[in-house]
């Protein structure tokens, strides 16, 4: 058992708890840079995916795991950030420029569906954020000069000053310096006070409002660093996958990021990473999967979404803190070694709690 | 002007659909604070259950249509009393995920069972078509629009005198005050479930005729959210007009409006209400006061 005594207020906001988390993530950083020269470059393609889509899983987090606000469209910023990128691409525009202003356009997007969810309370926001993205997406069809329209559009390997990142290799610093980078600040944001609103607005919007916290800005604040960063991750995605078509961007897409935030951990930077691993491996593990089921279910097109559902269900039912929480029971487990309770993470009997009082 | 009156109409029927199935999650809404994100899966799986009974099993049309109800109600009941139930308490995002997740396994469930092809499903009311002056009307439409008027009734009556239906609306105002007085909220909040299952069924049997039976039905769903957040998402009259203002706006941004518009034009209208007038035309959401 490990007591952390705190001497200073700075260790309150500090961003290691202890040196053994120093330890450990220095480690694992060293593991990740030394990565590519270990393993056959077809993991290492692999892993790129994984850092896009915990991108990808972090702007959800921001936005559903801290601030509390669902949304069931993420996939259109993520459309709107790859397809602006792309376009700039093609008209000249250097990577990191192009990159930025990607993610930009996708905030001010986030900003434009964040003003009427100043007005708006959880499940209005999910139903506009639906809306929205089916708007989007068909926009992505009909505007022929940007997207390609159904046809679709190519997307050149990135280049940087000159040079070209051709291989896996090139491709795999880059989403992984954007995802340490992206980590670093969203964890600053969190331990600031902008962080502390968020997460006062998730708890209670009234206890945080009667605290001083401006609803509607912290709210608009939370859209735009959430679609920043999704925009980011659709630019990182558009030169992975190599071509954009409108249905790549579909309610699919959004129903995986928040399987992603909902099975990695709501409410932990960790669950966005443990999430993303998760959506990484499930295709393969289905596909092992399939060879043991009987052929009749087994050739099911439709076994794949049936599974992810299925999975859905049961995390909300079983473990609603996500991957996230069950290491940290395994953990406190080890810790309280002899002494552990079982009741400690028992769930409370909740009731009721409704948001219509008159 | 004929086809103005023919679109009229057309739209009105659709917007009935719609109407419905944002009827059912109004109630479901109203009684337990779960907002249901798989309404629309249980149209399509309503319609998928009239499919069996009437055209695999051969049953007459009412017949099918009656035993799918049942079969449907029970699913719902089913659902709440199992699943949903456990979960009364969790914060709202658990609620959204867990019905987004029965969505989609009910979606790929129906996928295995009956297979991604589309099936029709033959109505008694097919191939007639009555003419008044230029307007053509199909008796598929004409029977939309009376059984929607029907329904509506006798919900109305269900809630007005009916013992249960008159403990669905208190329960549905105050659990806590129901629970005092002696009504098993438990059980009732089932039988919502079970009555919005069963309202599901008969929007997907009517949308049938006019959508033909695939797994992508419940797209359905979407329309009907637009229309239960215009009619205020808590009001049941609200629901009904709200989808009814959405049928109509479909069909005529279909025709007067440039392509691509038809899908769309219905969200537009919905976030310019969000945004100009968050609680719907007919508001029961207050603001919390401390």
């Amino acid at each position: 058992m490990r007591f952390i005594f705190k001497t200073r207020y700075d260790q309150d906001i500090g961003l290691f708890p202890h040196r053994g988390t120093v330890f450990w993530y220095s480690l694992l950083s060293v593991a990740l840079v030394a990565a590519p020269f270990l393993i056959a470059p077809y993991y290492v393609g692999e892993l790129s995916f994984l850092f896009i889509w915990s991108l990808a899983g972090l702007s959800l987090m921001v936005l559903a795991g801290y601030a509390g606000l669902i949304s069931i469209g993420h996939a259109a910023f993520l459309g709107i950030g790859a397809y602006v990128h792309v376009y700039l691409i093609h008209r000249g525009v250097p990577f990191l420029p192009a990159m930025l202003s990607a993610g930009a356009t996708a905030a001010a997007a986030g900003v434009v569906i964040g003003v009427p969810a100043i007005r708006m309370r959880g499940l209005y926001l999910a139903i506009a954020t639906l809306a929205f993205s089916a708007i989007v997406q068909e926009v992505f069809v009909r505007w022929e000069a940007l997207t390609g329209g159904s046809r679709g559009v190519a997307v050149p390997k990135p280049q940087f000053f000159g040079w070209s990142l051709e291989g896996e290799v090139g491709f795999y610093y880059l989403c992984l310096s954007v995802l340490v980078v992206c980590i670093l600040a969203i964890l600053n944001l969190l331990r600031a006070s902008t962080g502390r609103a968020w997460i006062a607005i998730r708890d209670s919007e009234i206890a945080a409002q009667s605290m001083g916290v401006n609803l509607a800005g912290y709210k608009t604040l939370a859209f735009a660093v959430s679609a920043f960063l999704a925009g980011l991750a659709g630019a990182l995605f558009a030169h992975k996958v190599g071509y954009l078509t409108p249905d790549i961007f579909t309610p699919i897409l959004s129903i995986q990021l928040l399987m992603l935030v909902m099975v990695g951990g709501v409410g932990s930077i960790h669950g966005a990473i443990f999430g993303a691993i998760f959506l990484v491996l499930l295709p393969t593990v289905i596909a092992l999967l399939r060879d043991y089921l009987p052929a009749g279910i087994a050739q099911q097109p439709a076994l794949e979404p049936g599974i992810y559902g299925v999975i859905l269900v049961l995390m909300v039912l079983l473990e609603p803190l996500g991957i996230n929480g069950l290491w940290r029971k395994i953990k406190f487990f080890f810790w309280q070694f002899p002494m552990y309770k079982s009741a400690t993470f028992k769930r409370q009997k909740t009731y009721m709690r409704t948001e219509r009082l008159r | 002007m004929a086809e103005f009156l023919q679109l009229f109409v057309n739209g009105l029927a659709v917007g009935c659909i719609y109407g419905l199935v944002a009827l059912g999650f109004v109630l479901i809404y109203k009684a337990g604070e779960v907002v249901n994100f798989a309404q629309g899966e249980l149209v399509m799986l309503g319609a998928f259950v009239a499919f069996t009974f009437v055209v695999q099993f051969g049953l007459n049309y009412w017949v099918g249509l009656a035993l799918a109800i049942v079969v449907m109600a029970t699913f719902g009941g089913l659902l709440e009393m199992i699943v949903v139930r456990r979960i009364i308490g969790q914060p709202q995002f658990s609620t959204v995920m867990l019905t987004i997740g029965f969505g989609v396994v009910m979606r790929s469930g129906a996928a295995m069972v009956w297979g991604p092809e589309t099936r029709s499903l033959p109505t008694p009311f097919d191939a007639a078509t009555f003419r008044f002056g230029g307007v053509v009307l199909s008796a598929v439409y004409l029977s939309i629009l009376a059984t929607t008027a029907i329904l509506g009734l006798i919900l109305f009556g269900f809630f007005r005198f009916s013992r249960i239906g008159i403990a669905m609306q208190a329960a549905s105002q105050n659990q806590l005050a129901a629970y005092c007085m002696g009504i098993p909220v438990k059980r009732v909040l089932s039988g919502v479930w079970a009555l919005s299952a069963a309202v599901a069924t008969i929007a997907g049997v009517m949308l049938a005729p006019i959508n033909l039976i695939d797994t992508n039905l419940g797209a359905v769903g979407l329309k009907a959210f637009a229309a239960a957040v215009i009619g205020g998402f808590g009001s049941i009259p609200g629901a009904v007009l709200g989808g009814i203002l959405i049928g109509l706006i479909d069909l005529f941004s279909g025709v007067y409006l440039p392509q691509g518009f038809k899908d769309i034009a219905s969200y537009i209208v919905l976030l310019i209400v969000l945004v100009v007038r968050p609680q719907g035309l007919f508001g029961s959401v207050g603001r919390k006061k401390v």
